[in-house]
């Protein structure tokens, strides 16, 4: 079978919903069905055939050819399979995705991976704010799962996460990292002001020292780490990072103590 | 089949028998060679038969750095014990008293078995509140507050039921110096095999033993038949030329890694020669009906 591959004809004329062109929403149908879908979010009720041209037939390795910002919650909810994006994805990418496998080779727009609960996003480019996120009102955001992000991050990454690993390998936003319930965040190329404000507790483990951290951090030592070197290793293994980030002794913060005060920024001295 | 004679040694026509056992493994690391064997070995100390020790424990292999989780140098330890219940006690109180307590040392799975005993998810309390969990790479991880920094400890390890207690074989010579030194060879080859472990002091058993006695509640005595100082007065196995005899008491990951411990060990005996070590090799059992596993001595030969 041949993946089943949606080309973009021409720049959508309105924001899409992509949420219904998952591979467990799309198995079993027929491809005249699948251009009847309605995707588009205004009154011009675009459908799938009016903007894809499709080809291909198997719904568990889907591509997306040619990307827009407007594509957006691709692969929300997919649970298994393959979903490839070449080109930039819009807002909520892989959304509370619980498995499989979503790949954009662009940029992604803001709360990529919100509240995802298992699976590997992997972001080529940059990604928006609220990386892995909660939507307004939801309590946790980011609950399981890999997510990479091989450009930068916007600000908020990793907002109230609770489980998982978010990797964010050029740099990220303001307050990465904030509220975190617990998980653990990487980030190289340096983050904005106070990553981990309000975490309670969690990981952040970061390549060079942050430039603000919240008052309520406490030093709490370098001694060695046998953590950081079987994160160390465990990046490098998954073909995250090339080279290793914190070494066998990171200094570590502890807080953020205005709340819980479990948490860790640990970065190399 | 009678007695046969290898390289001027012989090899009696008889069978090692030996009981299915419960097993774990676990892999300890430490910043250096020297202290992963110290957290190892202390372990292991007071593990050699679970007739008195509640387990049989001694390090399989040492692993280089590139072979361990952390990328420090390390041991796989191997536990055995009869009952799944007091294999998880005597993990936990030997990894909690011994493990947990070594400067720098980090504790890993060892074994992907059928079921699961508790490692690091149990010693987590030590941390009083401050232990963390961390999922790593679908391992989950438990890191808990010491003096040097953490100890770092796998959160469970593998439960095998297919493991193997009790292979053995004896090397029976003129003198206890040739028998020690034959035994030596032994242990030094079933060393190099992985999965199976000789738990006795220094893989050697000199007190092998019978079942029971005539005393009420001894569960071992002196195996006299093999004792040199008794050959004029009981019914001895022993004949003239023999004045020593040690055992090696092989334990197993499986059934396969008794027998090829036995195969290396008897092959070092075999080697050695008469002259330096061993004249005559046997074996011990109760008759081939009380243990699971057979291993007779003439398909383990070089």
């Amino acid at each position: 079978m041949k993946p089943l591959t949606f080309t973009l004809v021409a720049e959508p004329p309105e924001r899409l919903d992509l949420s219904p062109l998952t591979p467990e929403r799309l198995a079993g149908m027929e491809r005249r069905d699948i251009e009847k879908i309605q995707i588009g979010m205004s009154k011009h009720g675009s459908k799938v055939g009016d903007i894809f041209r499709i080809a291909g037939n198997d719904p568990l390795d889907i591509v997306f050819e040619g990307g827009s910002t407007r594509l957006d919650r691709l692969a929300e909810g997919m649970r298994g399979g393959s979903v490839r994006v070449v080109g930039n994805a819009g807002a909520q990418a892989g959304r509370a995705m619980r498995g499989g496998k979503l790949t954009i080779e662009g940029n992604a727009g803001p709360h990529a991976g919100s509240c995802m609960r298992g699976g590997r996003l992997e972001i080529m480019g940059n990604a928006g704010d609220h990386l892995g996120a909660p939507l307004a009102g939801e309590l946790a955001g980011m609950n399981g799962g890999v997510l990479i992000v091989r450009g930068k991050a916007g600000a908020f990454a990793a907002d109230r996460m609770r489980r998982g690993l978010i990797a964010v390998l050029k740099g990220s936003g303001d307050n990465a990292g904030s509220r975190m319930i617990a998980g653990t965040l990487v980030v190289a190329g340096g983050t904005g002001e106070m990553p981990g404000y309000l975490m309670r507790r969690g990981s952040i483990l970061l390549d060079r020292a942050p430039k603000s951290l919240s008052s309520s951090f406490v030093e709490c030592g370098a001694p060695e780490s046998v953590f950081a070197a079987v994160v160390d290793r465990h990046l490098i293994a998954e073909g995250i990072l090339k080279r290793p980030l914190l070494g066998k002794a990171p200094q570590k913060y502890g807080g953020d103590n205005a709340v819980l005060g479990m948490g860790e920024v640990l970065f190399p001295r | 089949m009678p007695n046969v004679s290898v390289n001027g040694i012989t090899v009696d026509d008889t069978f090692a028998e030996a009981f299915g056992m419960r097993a774990t493994a676990i892999i300890i690391t430490a910043p250096n060679r020297k202290w992963a064997r110290q957290a190892a070995v202390t372990m292991t100390g007071f593990a050699t038969s679970v007739i008195g020790c509640g387990c049989e424990a001694a390090i399989d292999v040492e692993l280089p750095p590139s072979a361990t989780p952390d990328g420090r140098p390390g041991c796989r330890v191997m536990i055995l014990a009869m009952r799944t219940d007091e294999l998880q006690k005597q993990l936990l109180t030997r990894v909690g008293q011994c493990v947990l307590t070594s400067p720098g040392s980090a504790c890993f799975a060892g074994l992907e078995g059928s079921a699961e005993l508790k490692l690091g998810s149990a010693l987590r309390y030590f941390g009083d509140g401050w232990q963390i969990s961390k999922k790593i790479g679908g391992r989950h991880f438990w890191r808990v507050p010491v003096m040097d920094g953490e100890f770092l400890c796998e959160a469970t390890t593998g439960l095998t039921k297919g493991a193997v207690g009790g292979g053995n074989f004896f090397v029976m010579a003129e003198s206890s110096a040739k028998a020690l030194v034959a035994s030596e060879a032994a242990v030094a080859a079933i060393g190099l095999v992985p999965g199976a472990i000789v738990p006795f002091p220094g893989g050697i058993a000199r007190s092998g033993s019978k079942i029971g006695g005539k005393y009420k509640g001894m569960i071992a005595s002196a195996n006299e038949a093999y004792a040199p100082t008794l050959r004029g007065v009981v019914r001895s196995e022993l004949g003239p030329d023999i004045n020593a005899v040690l055992e090696i008491v092989i334990d197993g990951e499986t059934n396969d890694a008794v027998a090829a411990a036995m195969k290396a060990g008897i092959k070092a005996v075999i080697e050695l020669g008469p002259k330096k070590g061993a004249v005559r090799i046997s074996a011990g059992n109760y008759g081939g009906k009380l243990g699971k596993f057979i291993y007779s001595l003439k398909d383990m030969l070089p």
